[in-house]
């Protein structure tokens, strides 16, 4: 079957930690810990200042269906509940936990009863865990499937096309065991008939280790697929592995297939084998400020500068600092941010990499076009937003983008373009929200019309 | 700790950038340079280097004059500067290619906005003035050094029309040895800059191969004497690598890519069978230059997963 191969990018991979196991780090003095690590409604916390916590406690419960709920990842006493800034400006209230260094793990966890479909749900629901890969999006609310035949393949993504990260690296190759068991249970409790590992040909030693574990098990393949940013990105995964094309505004599952991180697979294998829900993650530390890059165990909530100074600290100061890769990584203003569930590397870079070149002339190069992994036009898209046209970027699909950065990658003009894409949604969003508020408005003046004439009669 | 810096991702760029497209075209224009300066003499260089050096003054001087940041850095002048020397004779007085340069730069790609504003191609805009302000100078065609004949005076476009010509001269015009402008006569050094381009992606070879086959496909089917003959002659080559893959004045996809191609060598044959056939290759261009938001909007790429917006 012929399938047209999507565009994408050759980023460089600077996969310079995929050699190294993950060292754990001291437990730091505090950990402050967000009540929001995913998409959805935060969630609520059930300590109040002074309480003593254990590992694996639950500190906050969920806060609705599309939520997760919190654990501690340390022992100690909670110092705080209260407001803290977040990366993307918002406030949130998180928890902060003096820790006593003993890391006494909390009395009550047991691997919980899972005999049905209903019971895996709730009990990944119970984990805590979300989409570790960095969307954050709950695990129990993807998997709770209203009609099981729906599914037609389960992709694990372990794409990891981002440069630097090589946290979903280790996981495949550290946890094979935590994979294979994970795997399991998808198949029985979720019936899934095909299981399909994604992974970059950047990592020959992953997919030779998981190819061995595919040979002892039924259903399961390893596909080696281009090292080509995004790779990893859910839509171009889909369409990689299985052919399928999730329309626009749909699901994957539209498509019949769900996309999980292999590393979100390995931690809920963990959870429902021991009991012990999400509380550490495997962090990759690096980047061209840190002196001793490494792969990091970090408890949840522990502070960016802590994994640092547990790297050696910066060898030539850092200037930039992010959560995750540096295509689709969060910049943070400081480095008391913590590490979070979806924390799957912190990044740090020197004045050199740091500064970006400044934007010139469009000369209508068409590579934005050329690169563009979803087809669009991205230039066009810009020219459409500075003129404020809604109809137009309607037209050019602008909701479509999934803000992958390749179209400000390769443009060598240096022009913004997934920047100012990000605008445009926001643009697009609020001509909806006036349409809509509008139509209202019409709608309840007609009734009030209504209302008085059936009044006078 | 002094701030950090804080930016919308990506925070990665590629190494490209407008000034090192501009160096690879300027570099494909080299063996062509060459080519000219042997064939055409020293006069060649001179041209094409005050050419090139007063475009750049010219970008630079407006953009000081109306306080605009100067953008000479991208190289696009020098580019620009090269074509227009590339496009008259080595005989050509200095100051009339000063004028085209002036109409280039000044005229189509300043008051429009500089680099990436213009929507027709400067270059060939200043040929077009220049042709027919000095229209005796601009085809004032030099015999190469060292030749006497009539083959090598003549351009093969006059040739053509004679029918005086046979395949045993065929090699002859290949390497350029033959009346004309500095840039069209040598076809191997312009298509090895053309390959160049390829080989490096600044172009892709979609314009120049629709550019060349429809003009050899549709000189057939007007009844030209010697179609394959018509694509080494009247700076077609410069125009289909050099001029008609222009970023600015070209679609950007490569279904419109095709389309541009095709109507450049439609309408480059239509002329040349039909009309006087100077300054075809130019005027098709600038013809199909003009269509081109409209062919952009009309090949806009299917986006991957959309369904049609309401």
């Amino acid at each position: 079957m012929f399938l047209p191969r999507l565009h994408g990018v050759h980023v460089p991979h600077r996969k310079n930690t995929a050699g190294m196991a993950p060292e754990r780090m001291p437990v730091p003095a505090t950990v402050t810990i967000p009540m929001s690590m995913h998409i959805g409604a935060p969630a609520e916390p059930v300590v109040k200042v002074g309480d003593t916590v254990k590992v694996g406690q639950l500190i906050a419960r969920t806060g609705g269906f599309v939520s997760s709920p919190v654990y501690s990842s340390v022992s100690g006493k909670v110092k705080k509940v209260d407001d803290m800034l977040m990366s993307s400006g918002r406030f949130m209230k998180a928890i902060t936990v003096e820790t006593d260094g003993e890391q006494a793990v909390y009395e009550d966890i047991k691997a919980p009863e899972v005999t049905d479909f209903q019971s895996f749900v709730d009990a990944v629901r119970d984990s805590g865990v979300v989409g570790l890969g960095g969307a954050g999006f709950p695990t129990a609310v993807k998997l709770a499937v209203k009609d099981l035949s729906q599914i037609e393949a389960v992709i694990i993504n372990g794409a990891e096309c981002e440069p630097y990260v090589t946290s979903d690296t280790r996981t495949m190759l550290d946890e094979v065991p935590w994979m294979e068991k994970g795997i399991k249970l998808l198949q029985k409790y979720l019936q899934v008939k095909r299981v399909v590992i994604g992974i970059e040909k950047n990592k020959p030693r992953c997919i030779e280790v998981l190819k061995g574990m595919a040979a002892n098990l039924q259903g399961v393949e390893v596909m080696a697929l281009p090292p080509l940013y995004p790779q990893g990105g859910e839509k171009v995964l889909i369409y990689n592995t299985t052919g399928k094309i999730v329309p626009e505004g749909k699901l994957p599952l539209d498509a019949g297939a769900i996309v999980m991180n292999c590393t979100t697979l390995a931690a809920i294998a963990k959870y429902i084998e021991t009991g012990m829900p999400l509380v550490e993650k495997v962090v990759t530390v690096d980047g061209s400020a840190v002196k001793e890059p490494k792969n990091v165990i970090a408890p949840i909530g522990a502070s960016m500068q802590s994994l640092f100074d547990f790297c050696g600290g910066f060898k030539s100061e850092a200037r930039k600092v992010l959560y995750g890769g540096p295509m689709m990584g969060i910049a943070v203003p400081n480095t008391d941010f913590p590490v979070m569930k979806n924390t799957n590397a912190i990044l740090a870079f020197d004045e050199k990499d740091a500064t970006l070149p400044e934007p010139t002339a469009c000369i209508r190069c068409g590579s934005c076009i050329d690169a563009c992994p979803l087809n669009l036009m991205p230039a066009a898209i810009e020219a459409a937003y500075n003129k404020r046209n809604v109809d137009k970027l309607r037209e050019l699909h602008a909701n479509l983008c999934m803000e992958c950065g390749c179209c400000s990658f390769v443009c060598p003009a240096k022009r913004m373009l997934v920047q100012t894409n990000k605008l445009a949604k926001g643009l697009i969003a609020a001509d909806n929200a006036a349409k809509k508020a509008e139509a209202d408005r019409k709608a309840r003046e007609a009734a009030e019309k209504a209302e008085k004439e059936a009044a006078v009669k | 700790m002094t701030e950090l810096k804080v930016s919308v991702s990506p925070h990665l760029r590629s190494s490209r950038t407008t000034q090192k497209i501009m160096l690879d075209v300027i570099i494909a224009l080299c063996p062509a340079l060459i080519a000219a300066s042997v064939i055409f003499g020293l006069r060649s260089l001179l041209l094409t280097a005050v050419s090139a050096a007063f475009c750049v003054v010219l970008e630079f001087a407006w953009e000081k004059l109306m306080k605009q940041p100067v953008t000479v850095s991208d190289l696009s002048a020098v580019v620009t500067g090269m074509l227009l020397a590339f496009n008259v004779p080595a005989t050509m007085p200095i100051w009339e290619l000063m004028v085209g340069d002036v109409v280039a730069i000044i005229v189509v790609k300043m008051l429009f906005g500089g680099i990436g504003c213009n929507f027709v191609n400067p270059a060939l805009i200043g040929r077009v003035v220049m042709f027919f302000s000095f229209t005796a100078d601009m085809t004032n065609f030099p015999a190469p050094k060292g030749t006497v004949d009539a083959l090598s005076s003549a351009t093969p476009l006059a040739l053509i029309r004679q029918g005086s010509i046979g395949w045993e001269e065929f090699g002859q015009l290949f390497i350029g040895v033959h009346g004309g402008v500095l840039g069209e006569t040598c076809a191997a050094a312009l298509i090895l800059g053309g390959v160049y381009l390829c080989a490096r992606k600044v172009i892709k070879p979609i314009i120049p191969l629709a550019y060349l086959g429809s003009t050899l496909l549709f000189s057939w089917i007007f009844g030209s004497p010697q179609p394959v003959l018509a694509l080494f002659s009247g700076g077609l080559m410069l125009g289909a690598i050099f001029m008609a893959t222009d970023y600015v004045t070209s679609p950007s996809t490569n279904l419109g890519k095709l389309i541009f191609g095709l109507g450049c060598g439609l309408l480059t044959a239509l002329m040349r069978c039909f009309a006087n056939s100077a300054g075809a290759v130019s005027f098709s261009i600038l013809l199909m230059n003009l269509v081109v938001p409209y062919i952009n909007d009309l090949t806009q790429p299917k986006p991957f997963g959309g369904v049609k917006a309401k």
